[in-house]
């Protein structure tokens, strides 16, 4: 059914007609309404039967998806940013041990400072966790990408991580369209688990192994993931099939045909790009936009065959590495190894700042006549970096940053940014 | 941001396409907090926020003088705030100036709040206010969306509260075109 509906409650919604078992979870800004519909829906007996766990920590929300997914149930979660970061040691435990849970991950920014605006911070810090991770644009694709993850988890028996900004979708009020229980049912059949803890025949589950045999399992994984790559997009296709929308696989371009430049991205920027292409299309510029929808497994094949005509590539990336720079660009260079063009990095969106048009457009401009530096930072206020490495140079006990730079700016509290 | 989401679902009751969305400052009661809706005939894809609007509502009249709010807002844009003074009394008269009167109004959304909510709660009520000021959607709509929104009494209560802002807007209008 079309409604009007918020992105978080939209997906909470999408989540019960997954038929979990188990629900685990820790409330975190900007997770809270994905959560708190769910523990509703479990109260009242929409979704039922399942568990609703209000555990006291992520650690605790991941360890009893674990324990509930390997005594074999479908379990869920869904967390953010320092959450993320809090459970980490039994994310790699749930990818390790091959247990399918499905996690929402409403990506937000990681502290310090503490911010809790969206980028893809804490989604990227986890990109080698071993989970599957995919990246929704709007709403409708949030809620489509978690009936597909159930689906994609349980048939390799890997967890799987649906990425949606927090806020900017999670916090959003669009149109979508709920489908109906039984059409979930068709498409995502009972969990059949492929380990089981089950007292009457007993089994381990996470055994100690030593070096004659640990790189064969961590191998699997890989493997499983590789397996992944051909199974995402079969799902999209069956549900493309079943519900009349493309809606997830392993990347969507737009306008790439004959583009000279192509800019890449992750997530709800995808629409104020295609926007911004739109318009420079109209000026006759040749560009084109490509969508990275699952980042893990990372598609090389496709990305090379979408991009390896362009003479240039923008990442757009809502991530930095300290130190190095672009994350998402770094597996896009990956992918095109021995083809010669202009790649270039450009960090935006951190801790919330605004993407608009206007900026892409200046930057997109840029990238035609190629004067973008292999590493750019779109939209820093340079001169309060400046004043700011000013006060750090005049001598020790310059102070904390943060609270220096809000001082200078003026700012004694957040504000519309 | 109740305000934004109400006015996104009366737009996609009427089969238009409706986007809500809200920034945050810090998560406390009373916090200044800036609220987009984009309505369209087609799908809206744009993320960004809006920057230079073709309406303007003010919930908190107290916040006039402390922010630049009408930072991007055209000449025939339309301003409606909450409050019982008039712009004048507001100290905006001058700023008015460049506006087009029957687009530039007030409602006492707090006072109609109170009247009729019995707390001083003027989403709706704004709303009600806005439907008449712009046109951009019925009253009908909007009630539908409170509809929507709440149940019983208190569905009842704000859609009364709206139409009674609507009706409100309406007269301020005609005044505002028989001065013209």
């Amino acid at each position: 059914m079309r409604r009007q509906e918020e992105g978080s409650r939209a997906v909470a919604e999408a989540v019960a007609l997954c038929r979990p078992e188990v629900i685990s979870a820790y409330p975190i800004s900007p997770q809270t309404h994905i959560v708190e519909h769910l523990s509703d829906m479990v109260r009242t007996g929409e979704i039922d039967p399942c568990e609703y766990l209000m555990v006291e920590s992520e650690f605790a929300a991941m360890s009893a998806a674990i324990g509930a997914s390997a005594a074999g149930s479908r379990a869920y979660t869904a967390t953010a940013s320092q959450g993320l970061l809090y459970m980490v040691e039994a994310l790699y435990n749930a990818s390790g041990l091959g247990l399918p849970i499905v996690m929402t991950l409403a990506n937000r920014a990681i502290g310090a400072p503490i911010n809790i605006w969206n980028d893809h911070s804490d989604s990227m810090s986890q990109r080698d966790s071993g989970w599957i991770q995919l990246y929704a644009e709007t709403n409708q694709e949030a809620l489509d990408m978690h009936i597909q993850a159930f689906r994609i988890a349980e048939e390799v028996s890997l967890p799987v991580m649906v990425c949606m900004d927090g806020f900017i979708l999670t916090h959003a009020y669009e149109e979508v369209d709920i489908p109906e229980q039984a059409e979930v049912d068709s498409l995502l059949p009972r969990f059949e688990p492929r380990q089981l803890l089950d007292p009457a025949e007993p089994v381990t589950i996470g055994a100690m192994v030593g070096p004659e045999a640990f790189f064969e399992v961590k191998y699997l994984a890989h493997a499983k993931q590789m397996q992944a790559m051909d199974l995402i997009p079969e799902v999209a296709a069956e549900f493309e099939q079943a519900f009349g929308r493309l809606s997830g696989g392993l990347l969507r371009t737009y306008r790439t045909d004959d583009a000279e430049t192509i800019v890449v991205a992750l997530g709800s920027v995808l629409g104020t790009i295609e926007e911004a292409v739109d318009e420079l299309r109209d000026e006759g510029v040749r560009i084109g936009a490509l969508s990275l929808k699952s980042f893990r497994p990372f598609p090389l094949d496709e990305v090379r065959e979408a991009l390896g005509d362009a003479e240039r590539v923008v990442v757009l990336e809502k991530a930095l590495a300290v130190g190095i720079g672009g994350i998402v660009s770094a597996n896009v260079r990956t992918a095109l190894s021995g083809i010669r063009l202009h790649g270039y990095t450009v960090i935006a969106g951190l801790g919330g700042r605004s993407i608009t048009k206007e900026s892409l457009r200046r930057l997109f401009e840029a990238a035609g006549r190629d004067e973008l530096k292999p590493l750019n930072f779109l939209d820093l206020k340079e001169e309060i970096v400046e004043r700011e490495l000013a006060r750090v140079h005049a001598g020790r006990g310059s102070g904390p940053h943060e609270e220096n730079i809000l001082q200078d700016i003026g700012v004694v509290a957040a504000e519309p940014h | 941001m109740t305000a934004a989401e109400l006015l996104s679902v009366a737009a996609f009751e009427e089969g238009r396409h409706a986007h809500a969305f809200p920034t945050f400052g810090s998560e406390r009661t009373g916090a200044p907090v800036t609220s987009f809706c984009r309505i369209d005939e087609s799908p809206i894809r744009s993320r960004e926020p809006i920057s230079a609007p073709d309406a303007l509502i003010v919930q908190d009249p107290t916040l006039l003088h402390q922010v630049d709010l009408f930072a991007g807002l055209g000449d025939d844009g339309y301003v409606l705030i909450n409050s019982s003074r008039s712009f004048d009394e507001l100290g905006l008269g001058e700023f008015a100036g460049r506006f087009r009167p029957e687009r530039l109004l007030t409602v006492p959304a707090t006072e109609i709040a109170r009247e009729h909510l019995g707390r001083p709660l003027p989403n709706t009520v704004l709303l009600g206010g806005f439907s008449s000021l712009t046109g951009a959607v019925s009253i009908e709509s909007v009630a539908k969306a409170i509809r929507d929104k709440f149940g019983g009494p208190v569905a009842d209560a704000n859609v009364v509260a709206a139409e009674n802002a609507h009706e409100y807007v309406q007269r301020e209008r005609a005044e505002a075109a028989a001065h013209a």
